[in-house]
C-alpha cells in the first residue's frame, strides 16, 4: 500500500523538535522524522520506544560463549584429550580467553545484522533519500489519519512551528 | 533536550562558525578533488616502500626464515617487536572510538574516524608478521579449530599463542564491523552529494539504503553503543592475551603478573602518538585545524602523560619486584637489561618513554603542533624499544651461560619492518582521498556545542556576530567567572 505523507522541511535542530512533538501532540502519525545526524530527544519527541536490540546482543553473546566453551570442551577433553605439562584435560580458565573473545565475536556480529536487518538497510536498496536531508536539512514526514484533508491542518502547524517548504509525497509504506 | 550544551565553561568544538551544509562541504571536499601533487608524492614514495617490503618477504617466504638473525638462544626477536608494536599502535583507535564514546567526550567526533582506520591498518600490519613467521604462510588456516583429516588433531586451547589468533582476528573483525557501521550515514552523505556516474554507484551499494530516518537513526545509536561496550573490554583483552604470550612462559623478565596492565598502558600510549603523529600532518594538508584543534591535540598529550606514568610504574614496580622477590635470575634479568650489553636500548626506552612525555606538562608544549609531532615520532621509537628489550634481553642471556648469545637483525627483517610502514601509509593515504575523514555526522551533532542556537546557524536571521568565532573559544580559564557574570546571550 502506498499512501501520500506531507513532508516538512526544516532548517535546524530546535524547531523540528518542537515541531515533531506539536505533529504528534496534535494527535497525527508521524511517518517518520529525518535528520543528517542523530538529534538527541528526537526519540521522545517521536514517542519512539527503546530498541530491543540489546536483547538480541545479550542472547548472542550468550551464544558464542556457550559454542566457545562447548568447542573446547569437546576438543580438548572429548575428542583428543592431549596431556600437556600434566595439565587437566578440562583446564577451564585457560579456556576463559577464547570464550571472551567468541562471546565479543558473536554479538558484535550478530547485533549487526540484526540492526541491518531490522533498518532494511542492504546493499542495493533503492529506497529514495528526502533532498537534503543527509547534508543540511531535517525533514518531518506526516501520514494521514483517515482522510487525507487533514493534512493542511498539519502543514499550517508545521509552518508555524517554522518549516521552510512542506511536499506531498508517495511513499511505499 | 538537545546536543546544545549552553554553558560558559564549555568551549566550542568546532572552534569556527560553521553550517550544516559548510561542514559537509569542507569534509567532503579532499574526496571530490584529485590529487594534489604533494599526495602523489607521498603516495609514491609509501607504495615504492611497500613494493620493496614485499619483495622481502617473498624472497624470506621461498628462502626459509633462516634468512633472520635469530639463533638457538633468542628465537623471537625482531618479528614479534613489530608485531606487538603494530598491535600497540592500534589500540588508542579503539580506546577513541569506544572509550571516549563510553565516557561521552565529545571531542572524540573529529578524530575517532580516522584514528580507526589506523587501528585496522595497524592491525593489518601485526598480522602479517605471525603469518610470515610461520614460514609457510599458506597453511596458515592450520591455527584455526577445524575438522581434519589428521585425527582430528585439534589446536591446543591452553596456548596463549591460540589465545592471540582468536583475540587479533576477533579485534580485527569488530573494529572493522564498528568502523563500517560509523561509516554508513557518511556514505549516504557522500552519495546524495555525488552526480551520476561510478562514485554514485559504489557508494548507492556501500550506504545500504540509508534515509537519515529517525527510526532507524534510533537503532543505529542503540548499535553503536553496545558496540562500544563491547569493543572496550575486547581492545584490553587484546593486548592482555599479547602480554601472556610472554607472561605465561618461565623465562625471568617475562614471567610476572604485571605484563597484562602493563602491556595495555603502554599501547595506549604508542597508539596516542601515532594517531598524534598522523592527525597533526593531516589537519595541516587538509585544512582541518578549526575541526581538529589545539584542544584535541592537547588532549591527547594529556592521555599520553597518564599512559606514559603508568609505563614508567610499571618499569619501576618491574625492578622492584625483580629484587624483592628474592630471586636471582630474576634480579640477573633486570640488571642485564639495564647495565647489560643492551643497555643502550634499555636507556633509550626510559629516555623516550619515561623523560619525554614529562614535557607535556608545559603548556607550551602542549600547544605546539610541532613540537607534539616531534615528541609523537621520540615516543613512538621509545615503545618499539621497549618490546625489544622485553623480549631480546630476557632471551639473550639463558639459564645456561654456554648459551648466551647476541642478536643483531639482518637486512631482511629490518626491510619487512620497513616494508609494513609502507603497507601503512599506501592505506593510510588512500583512505584520505577515498572516505570522509571526519565523521561527518557526528561533527554536526556537536557543531551546536557550547554555541546559541542561532550562531550555530548562519542562514538564520544574519548577524554579524554570526561570522565571529565564540568568545568562550579564546578565553582563558581565569576570565570565566567574570564571563558568567557579564555574558546575558547564554542562558547557564
Amino acid at each position: 500500500m502506498s499512501a501520500p505523507v506531507l513532508i516538512g522541511y526544516f532548517d535546524n535542530e530546535t524547531q523540528v523538535l518542537d515541531a515533531t512533538r506539536a505533529v504528534r501532540e496534535a494527535g497525527f502519525t508521524l511517518h517518520d522524522v529525518y535528520t543528517p545526524y542523530a538529534v538527541h530527544g528526537m526519540d521522545d519527541a517521536m514517542g519512539l520506544k527503546p530498541s530491543r536490540l540489546t536483547w538480541v546482543c545479550f542472547g548472542a553473546g550468550l551464544l558464542g560463549c556457550t559454542l566457545a566453551m562447548s568447542l573446547q570442551l569437546y576438543t580438548s577433553v572429548v575428542s583428543w584429550p592431549l596431556n600437556v605439562g600434566g595439565k587437566p584435560f578440562n583446564s577451564f580458565p585457560a579456556f576463559i580467553p577464547v570464550s571472551f573473545e567468541l562471546t565479543v565475536l558473536f554479538a558484535a556480529l550478530t547485533t549487526v545484522a540484526a540492526f541491518l536487518v531490522r533498518a532494511r538497510l542492504f546493499p542495493g536498496s533503492r529506497r529514495p533519500a528526502l533532498p537534503r536531508v543527509t547534508d543540511d536539512r531535517f525533514a518531518i514526514a506526516v501520514a494521514p489519519r483517515e482522510d487525507p484533508s487533514e493534512l493542511n491542518a498539519a502543514e499550517d502547524l508545521m509552518r508555524s512551528h517554522g518549516a521552510v517548504a512542506t511536499a506531498l509525497l508517495e511513499v511505499a509504506s | 533536550m538537545s546536543n546544545q550544551h549552553l554553558s560558559p565553561l564549555r568551549e566550542p568544538l568546532v572552534t569556527e562558525p560553521r553550517s550544516l551544509g559548510q561542514l559537509t562541504e569542507e569534509i567532503c571536499a579532499p574526496m571530490e578533488r584529485p590529487p594534489t601533487w604533494k599526495w602523489w608524492v607521498a603516495f609514491g614514495i609509501a607504495v615504492s616502500v611497500l613494493g620493496t617490503g614485499a619483495g622481502i618477504v617473498g624472497y624470506q617466504v621461498a628462502t626459509g626464515i633462516g634468512v633472520w638473525g635469530l639463533n638457538k638462544t633468542i628465537g623471537w626477536a625482531f618479528d614479534i617487536t613489530n608485531f606487538v608494536f603494530w598491535v600497540g599502535i592500534g589500540h588508542a583507535g579503539t580506546l577513541i572510538s569506544a572509550i571516549l564514546f563510553l565516557f561521552r567526550q565529545k571531542w572524540r567526533t573529529s578524530i575517532n574516524r580516522a584514528a580507526e582506520a589506523m587501528t585496522l591498518f595497524a592491525v593489518m600490519c601485526a598480522a602479517l608478521f605471525p603469518l610470515i613467521h610461520m614460514g609457510r604462510p599458506w597453511l596458515a588456516f592450520w591455527v584455526m579449530p577445524y575438522p581434519n583429516s589428521r585425527g582430528s588433531l585439534w589446536v591446543n586451547f591452553r596456548s596463549p599463542l591460540l589465545w592471540d589468533v582468536f583475540a587479533i582476528s576477533t579485534y580485527f573483525t569488530v573494529s572493522a564491523v564498528f568502523w563500517y557501521v560509523g561509516l554508513i550515514p557518511d556514505l549516504a552523505t557522500v552519495r546524495d552529494r555525488a552526480k551520476a556516474g561510478i562514485r554514485k554507484a559504489v557508494f548507492k551499494v556501500m550506504s545500504l539504503g540509508w534515509t537519515g530516518s529517525n527510526r532507524t537513526w534510533s537503532r543505529y545509536e542503540t548499535v553503536y553503543l553496545l558496540l562500544a561496550g563491547l569493543a572496550t573490554p575486547l581492545v584490553l583483552s587484546v593486548h592482555t592475551i599479547v602480554s601472556m604470550d610472554f607472561a605465561t612462559s618461565v623465562i625471568p623478565g617475562w614471567h610476572t603478573t604485571i605484563f597484562p596492565p602493563y602491556f595495555v598502558a603502554g599501547a595506549v600510549f604508542s597508539g596516542f602518538a601515532m594517531v598524534l603523529t598522523l592527525m597533526i600532518i593531516t589537519r595541516v594538508v587538509l585544512g582541518y585545524e578549526h575541526l581538529i584543534t589545539l584542544r584535541h591535540l592537547e588532549n591527547m598529550t594529556k592521555i599520553i602523560i597518564v599512559t606514559g606514568g603508568l609505563v614508567s610504574l610499571a618499569y619501576a614496580t618491574e625492578f622492584f619486584i625483580a629484587w624483592y622477590s628474592g630471586n636471582p635470575y630474576e634480579r640477573f634479568a633486570f640488571m642485564n637489561r639495564a647495565f647489560g650489553p643492551y643497555a643502550w636500548a634499555y636507556w633509550i626506552m626510559v629516555t623516550c618513554n619515561v623523560v619525554s612525555p614529562h614535557l607535556f606538562w608545559f603548556k607550551k608544549i602542549r600547544t605546539s603542533p610541532a613540537a607534539i609531532f616531534v615528541l609523537s615520532l621520540v615516543i613512538n621509537v621509545g615503545m618499539w624499544f621497549e618490546r625489544f628489550v622485553i623480549i631480546v634481553t630476557s632471551l639473550h642471556r639463558d639459564f645456561l651461560p654456554s648459551s648466551w648469545a647476541m642478536y643483531t637483525p639482518t637486512m631482511v627483517e629490518v626491510g619487512t619492518f620497513i616494508g609494513t610502514f609502507g603497507l601503512f601509509f599506501t592505506l593510510f593515504l588512500l583512505f584520505v582521498r577515498v572516505l570522509p575523514i571526519i565523521s561527518i555526522g557526528e561533527v554536526k551533532s556537536v557543531l551546536g556545542f557550547a554555541r546559541d542556537g542561532h550562531e550555530a546557524q548562519p542562514q538564520t536571521p544574519a548577524t554579524p556576530a554570526a561570522e565571529e568565532p565564540h568568545p568562550a573559544a579564546h578565553r582563558p580559564v581565569a576570565a570565566v567567572p567574570l564571563a558568567i557574570a557579564t555574558r546575558k546571550d547564554v542562558p547557564v
